[in-house]
């Protein structure tokens, strides 16, 4: 993605918008014009700092709870093939749980505050990031395994040594996709119940009919899911080239 | 280092109910001990038994040292793929036994090593800069850092393009010297060069085959090295019968 590109993305994708509210005539509490929302996102811009400041908070304090559990997970279930065949069936089948349906339920445990929506951050994203890992760690020649024996190594200095480094790349897989859920899981948790952050903004402008305060929430929230995505992209393609050793050349 | 010991093996070898091979080798001390075999024949499963890998089969039989200490710890090995690291530096796969045993490395030993094997200029590069030729080096001088007496190579040159191979050939003979070791290959050429022993190996049995009385390392167009090249590949090509 060019500068260029984006800048030129993001004209056209304006340019829609414009043309739509003026073809067909729709009200502004239906939906207002860019210009609008930009208005009322300048008026209102201290209450959604502070607001998107606290989602923003969730979501990397989500993304850095749920990746250390997943971690943690993954190298326990890789480590141990009990852990292995009692955690993964549990593992999958709490995946069928709808996490949203959850939502309630953490609101009623963690309360109203910033807790229950970073479980929810944490409970969405750790999965993904604990199958990713796992799978890299588990998808390791064989050769190397043979080596570490004939040269004596412990199960755990070859996990360090060598599994953990080659499951890096996989690793950064699953930050990409936790990076995209996280934002959700946190957002679902300030609609279900909150009394900060952009989700409950959102709610509050509805109720109060002031959409264009909405669309300037909503795309808060879009840019900083694009600002968080760009960021953790840019960390797994760290752990990529470091995997590969390929750091010192700067390949694209 | 103390005298290389020599292995005796004896036994059969299954797969299921199929018989992999019936093997009665002898692998002498501080020699190199050839095995040539079609592909399938199970020369890499002998390494792997010995080195106490997985190998899916079932062995009834024996082996052990000549100096009847446990073999284990006392073989170092090295495959055909080079098993380099990515993410460390040259340096760093050489000790990598060490960092695997929890030991602090002997970075001086280690960059002896790489000297020995012509590459002291590159200690700090990671194996992606490195050709294929270079990479196997790296691999050679990480067997060597493991410091043991028996070395098990399983078709280590076998991916090489032949100037190379015989390079490599001659730097491992040299380095190797004194040690036991054994060398799994399906190259007549090699083994006619490298070897004080041949051992052919089929289903049915083990084979000690003739080498040229001459010592190694012998002469890529020595007249008995090609000799003894030709009439194994003549051998080979027949089959077991």
């Amino acid at each position: 993605m060019r500068p260029g590109d984006i800048l030129l993305a993001l004209l056209i994708g304006l340019g829609i918008w414009q043309a739509l509210v003026v073809v067909t005539d729709a009200p502004h509490f239906i939906l207002p014009s860019p210009w609008r929302v930009a208005l009322a996102a300048y008026k209102s811009r201290v209450i959604i700092i502070e607001n998107a400041w606290v989602t923003a908070t969730e979501v990397m304090l989500g993304l850095l709870i749920g990746t250390l559990f997943g971690v943690a997970t993954a190298i326990q279930l890789a480590m141990s093939k009990t852990a292995e065949r009692l955690m993964l069936p549990i593992l999958v089948f709490t995946q069928a749980v709808p996490v949203f349906a959850l939502a309630p339920l953490l609101t009623l445990w963690f309360g109203y505050g910033m807790g229950s929506k970073i479980m929810m951050a944490v409970l969405i994203i750790y999965f993904p990031v604990t199958s990713a890992f796992h799978d890299g760690l588990m998808r390791i020649d064989s050769g190397y395994r043979d080596l570490s024996v004939s040269m004596n190594a412990g199960k755990w200095k070859f996990m360090r040594h060598i599994q953990i480094p080659n499951a890096l790349p996989s690793l950064g897989t699953g930050l990409r996709l936790a990076a995209v859920y996280a934002p959700i899981g946190a957002v679902i948790g300030e609609w279900v119940g909150a009394s900060k952050g952009l989700g409950y903004l959102m709610l509050l402008a509805n109720g109060r009919a002031k959409i264009d305060l909405m669309f300037a929430s909503l795309i808060v929230l879009a840019c900083l899911t694009v600002i968080l995505h760009i960021a953790v992209g840019i960390i797994a393609n760290r752990l990529t080239r470091y995997a590969q050793g390929t750091s010192i050349n700067h390949t694209p | 280092m103390t005298k290389s010991p020599g292995i005796t093996l004896k036994g059969q070898h299954r797969v299921g109910d199929r018989v992999l091979f019936n093997a009665d080798l002898n692998i002498a001390g501080g020699q190199w001990t050839c095995i040539l075999g079609r592909s399938g024949v199970g020369k890499s499963t002998i390494l792997r038994l010995i080195l106490g890998l997985e190998t899916g089969g079932t062995f009834s039989g024996s082996f052990v040292a000549s100096d009847a200490m446990p073999l284990t710890g006392r073989i170092s090995y090295m495959a055909q793929s080079d098993l380099l690291l990515p993410w460390l530096s040259v340096l760093n796969n050489v000790c990598i036994g060490a960092h695997l045993r929890g030991k602090v490395p002997d970075i001086k030993y280690a960059r002896d090593l790489l000297h020995r094997v012509g590459l002291s200029g590159h200690a700090d590069q990671k194996p992606a800069t490195l050709s294929g030729g270079m990479r196997q080096r790296v691999a050679l001088a990480r067997t060597l850092f493991e410091d043991r007496a028996i070395v098990f190579l399983d078709e280590p040159f076998s991916a090489l393009d032949a100037g190379t191979r015989a390079e490599m050939q001659e730097l491992a003979a040299d380095v190797l010297q004194d040690r036991t070791v054994l060398l799994v290959t399906h190259d007549p050429a090699e083994a006619a060069r490298l070897a004080h022993q041949i051992t052919v190996i089929s289903a049915q049995a083990t084979q000690n085959w003739p080498v040229p009385e001459t010592t190694p390392l012998r002469g890529i167009n020595a007249p008995e090295t090609l000799l003894c090249q030709g009439k194994l590949l003549q051998y080979l090509r027949g089959g077991a019968a």
